[in-house]
């Protein structure tokens, strides 16, 4: 379950931004900010690493004492990162990228609507049931 | 193949309609081009993030026009794109012998000057990728992409 989900626009900045309330927003803000310097150099180094690693999901972009961050480029260049608990150990690679697929889905339909505009913020309610099914419910 | 010809007399009635429901100040090309190239580039994006949604992650220039060369326009024009060329320095020549919107024009010279008109959207909207800029040239049917 995650804690903060972030849609970061090719020209970086947020199109979406959504934490959990209770706590304090504006570190989330900082730490998605600061992953983008992250993601950026993953994207870069792929052609010099191995060739086969061309996925876009880009997998753990760096854990902090309380968090953990994730991150995925679509080809479009748009970024999504999750940020999720450390106590929560019990999740896997495989949930995470299955979070992942279900915003780029979400995300998709959400640029076919013809009354988006891209480059907007997003607002459709869809798309925020998407990620409220995966955030941490808070009570 | 019904939805075919359907959607081609739709595409070109939207083209007839906004030239013709231009005021008259607007008839040399400017605003009705650009109207007709929004159109299209906003349908292309959508269709983009469609077709990418799935394939695996670009890694340069070249695998960007393979792709638009091979499952783009086989998605949208139902075939490949016939030729194409580089000059190694950002410039790739994209050639389609047979563009599928413009066969009803007659293929002689006399609509020649139409052309253009009927292939702005469409083509315009994969320039989705940072720095892409297209231009199209009926007759030979050149595009060029950088």
């Amino acid at each position: 379950m995650a804690v903060c989900v972030a849609v970061i626009a090719k020209e970086n900045y947020p199109l979406y931004i959504r934490s959990v309330p209770t706590q304090n927003e504006l570190k989330f803000h900082y730490t998605v900010h600061t992953s983008l310097d992250v993601v950026e150099e993953k994207v870069s180094a792929v052609g010099k690493a191995l060739a086969d690693q061309r996925e876009l999901y880009l997998g753990l972009l760096y854990p902090t004492e309380d968090y953990k961050v994730y991150g995925y480029v679509t080809n479009s260049k748009v970024k999504f990162v999750i940020v999720v608990d450390s106590s929560n150990t019990s999740l896997r690679d495989n949930e995470i990228r299955s979070m992942f697929r279900k915003l780029h889905n979400s995300f998709t339909d959400v640029m076919c609507n013809p009354f988006y505009n891209p480059g907007d913020a997003i607002q459709s309610r869809a798309f925020d049931s998407v990620v409220s099914g995966m955030m941490v419910q808070a009570c | 193949m019904a939805d075919e010809a359907l959607f081609q007399f739709l595409h070109n009635e939207v083209i007839q309609y906004v030239y013709k429901s231009a005021e008259n100040g607007e008839m040399e090309n400017g605003r009705c081009v650009s109207k007709l190239e929004h159109l299209g580039f906003r349908v292309g994006q959508g269709l983009i993030e469609r077709f990418t949604k799935d394939t695996s992650r670009f890694k340069d220039e070249l695998d960007v026009m393979k792709f638009i060369c091979k499952d783009y326009w086989t998605s949208v024009f139902k075939k490949q794109i016939d030729n194409l060329r580089t000059n190694h320095q950002g410039i790739y020549v994209l050639q389609d012998n047979k563009f599928r919107l413009l066969t009803q024009l007659s293929s002689g010279k006399q609509y020649l000057e139409h052309a253009p008109k009927y292939s702005c959207p469409v083509v315009f909207g994969v320039r989705l990728w940072p720095g892409a800029r297209g231009t199209l040239q009926p007759g030979c049917e050149e595009h060029r992409h950088r």
